[in-house]
């Protein structure tokens, strides 16, 4: 990919979060630096400074100090269960399935500060969720988004006719999803 | 839960819309909605079609059988045409981007239009909850019974640390957002609000136009809400936006006494042109309308024009809205024709005397 600004090749890759919009920059070392330089320092309103330096943060968190290398390896990191890359997210601004938030938690965790200015939920939570941290492992919702890597590995293996890896992931799902969703109301009204 | 045929909706009005409740000379609706995604699927934008078909079921039919269930009537998004597509959406039942979307996706109401519950959207559930006036806190304790409700045989994708899980990163943690929609003609003709609106962004608070398309709003409305989802609980991010709109209408209840007292036959005669353009017109745009309809509405809450209903102003602004002039009238029209149409119905509305004619 080349430079947004020049012809060099792009070896920063910037998103910008903001409510509802996400902006994508791809930059070469020498645009970058200036562009980082740029949000960081003042000038404008009170209210672009603040934007700028709202952007600054997040973009430093997730370019400044690393290598293209860096770089390059962290966005093909990719989810274990939908597949998504951290490369595809930033261009896309969504993520891929609720397991990114763990698989990504680390390179996740500054975009949420710098969005949100906490990391901590600290509102309501579902009735059947675990309260620490510790006991996550054993929630519905860690064990549920193994669903959707099992039903992946399914497909894959039908379109190799491996019939018999395909009943075995399709028991495991049937197992998971008897454990963690709700029983259904037989007598539901109509 | 029932299948909805679209064309009754199009004869009643959203209890939202009916113009009553705490402040509503200039809080038009209070509103809060809730982002919820099942842990078993990919988010929306990376399901395949098999997929969105499947949560589409599985949530229709967990709702169905939730105590939430009973009241709540189905319309299937995917399945519609555009014009009724944009019905809802004029309506406030389901989002533009929800209207656009590709694949299976529903929406379930209730009877007052009240409660709204978008299937495949950005996320996996929305629920919405709306009321007309000022009354966040009613709102959120009709809404918070609802996701309790589905709950209840919904599993919902849920981190420790990170709170509800969503598409994006922006609604992460409570999922909630908060808003209100207010009528502000005043804080607009005396030049004052873009120095509100930039002291609502150094709180967090973001502002949008209503029905404008970005920033722009259309005739004086403006939405405000909270802009970060998570740190916060939900209470507090209710309180957040709460707390600020007493100041808003502060603000624009002097401004609405200054015009009358510095400039009173200047805003009477804006107004009264205003009116009179709506009962003569012989074609109009949908801006132009929303436009003067704000300045009738002034008018109306400042004494200057007697003989019109808040309640038939609100309800003109959705139903001089482009899908519903055409289901009222009951064929497809091109933008020339539903201009000839809308100054019809308008001045057909106002010589019966404010009351509702098809
Ligand atoms: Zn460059
Ligand atoms: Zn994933």
């Amino acid at each position: 990919m080349k430079c947004q600004q020049c012809d060099k090749q792009a070896v920063f890759h910037i998103t910008e979060l903001e409510t509802g919009a996400v902006r994508e920059l791809h930059l070469c070392e020498d645009h970058a630096r200036v562009y980082l330089n740029q949000t960081e320092g003042g000038g404008g309103s009170a209210d672009e400074a603040e934007d700028a330096a709202a952007a600054g943060g997040a973009a430093g968190q997730l370019g400044v100090g690393q290598t293209a290398d860096e770089l390059a390896a962290l966005d093909q990191k990719a989810c274990d269960m939908c597949g998504i890359t951290f490369f595809e997210f930033r261009n896309q601004g969504r993520l891929g399935c609720p397991h990114d938030y763990v698989q990504f938690a680390k390179e996740l965790e500054p975009l949420i500060v710098n969005i949100h200015g906490a990391t901590e939920h600290t509102g309501r939570r579902p009735s059947r969720s675990p309260t620490t941290v510790e006991t996550a492992a054993a929630s519905g919702t860690a064990e549920l988004t193994g669903v959707i890597g099992l039903r992946r590995e399914m497909k894959d293996a039908i379109a190799c006719e491996d019939y018999e890896k395909a009943k075995e992931n399709r028991d495991a799902i049937r197992a998971i999803e008897d454990r963690w969703i709700p029983p259904a109301r037989p007598d539901s009204q109509e | 839960m029932q299948i909805m045929k679209l064309d009754t909706l199009a004869q009643s009005i959203g209890e939202w819309l009916r113009g009553t409740g705490p402040e509503s000379d200039i809080v038009m609706s209070s509103r809060v909605r809730l982002a919820r995604n099942l842990p078993q699927y990919p988010f929306v934008s990376r399901a395949s079609e098999q997929d969105r078909a499947d949560i589409e079921r599985f949530l229709r039919e967990r709702i169905a059988m939730s105590s939430a269930g009973p009241g709540l009537e189905s319309i299937d998004v995917g399945g519609l045409e555009e014009i009724d597509r944009q019905f809802l959406v004029e309506r406030q039942l389901i989002s533009r981007e929800h209207a656009d979307a590709q694949g299976a996706r529903s929406v379930a109401i209730d009877k007052l239009e009240q409660v709204s519950l978008m299937i495949n959207e950005e996320d996996h559930l929305r629920i919405q909850c709306i009321h007309s006036g000022l009354d966040l806190r009613g709102v959120w304790e009709q809404i918070k019974v609802v996701d309790e409700q589905i709950e209840q045989f919904v599993p919902y994708a849920f981190h420790p640390r990170f709170g509800y899980l969503t598409a994006c990163p922006t609604n992460v943690g409570t999922g909630i957002r908060v808003s209100v929609m207010l009528h502000l003609p005043a804080l607009v003709i005396t030049r004052q609000i873009d120095k509100v609106f930039r002291s609502l962004h150094k709180i967090s608070l973001a502002v949008r136009g209503l029905y404008g398309e970005g920033s722009q709003a259309m005739g004086d409305f403006y939405q405000i809400s909270n802009q970060t989802t998570l740190g916060k609980s939900e209470e507090e991010l209710v309180e957040q936006v709460g707390d600020v709109v007493p100041v808003l209408i502060d603000y624009e209840r002097r401004a609405r006494e200054f015009l009358v007292r510095e400039t009173e036959q200047n805003v009477h005669d804006q107004v009264s042109r205003a009116y009179g353009i709506l009962r003569t017109a012989q074609t109009i745009s949908a801006e132009e309308t929303m436009q003067l309809l704000s300045r009738v509405r002034m008018g109306v809450l400042l004494g200057l024009i007697g003989d019109v209903k808040i309640a038939d102003i609100n309800s003109l602004l959705v139903r001089t809205q482009p899908a519903h002039l055409q289901k009222l009238r009951g064929i497809e029209l091109d933008t020339k024709d539903r201009n000839i149409e809308r100054a019809r119905y308008l001045r057909q509305h106002f010589e019966a005397g404010g009351q509702n004619v098809n």
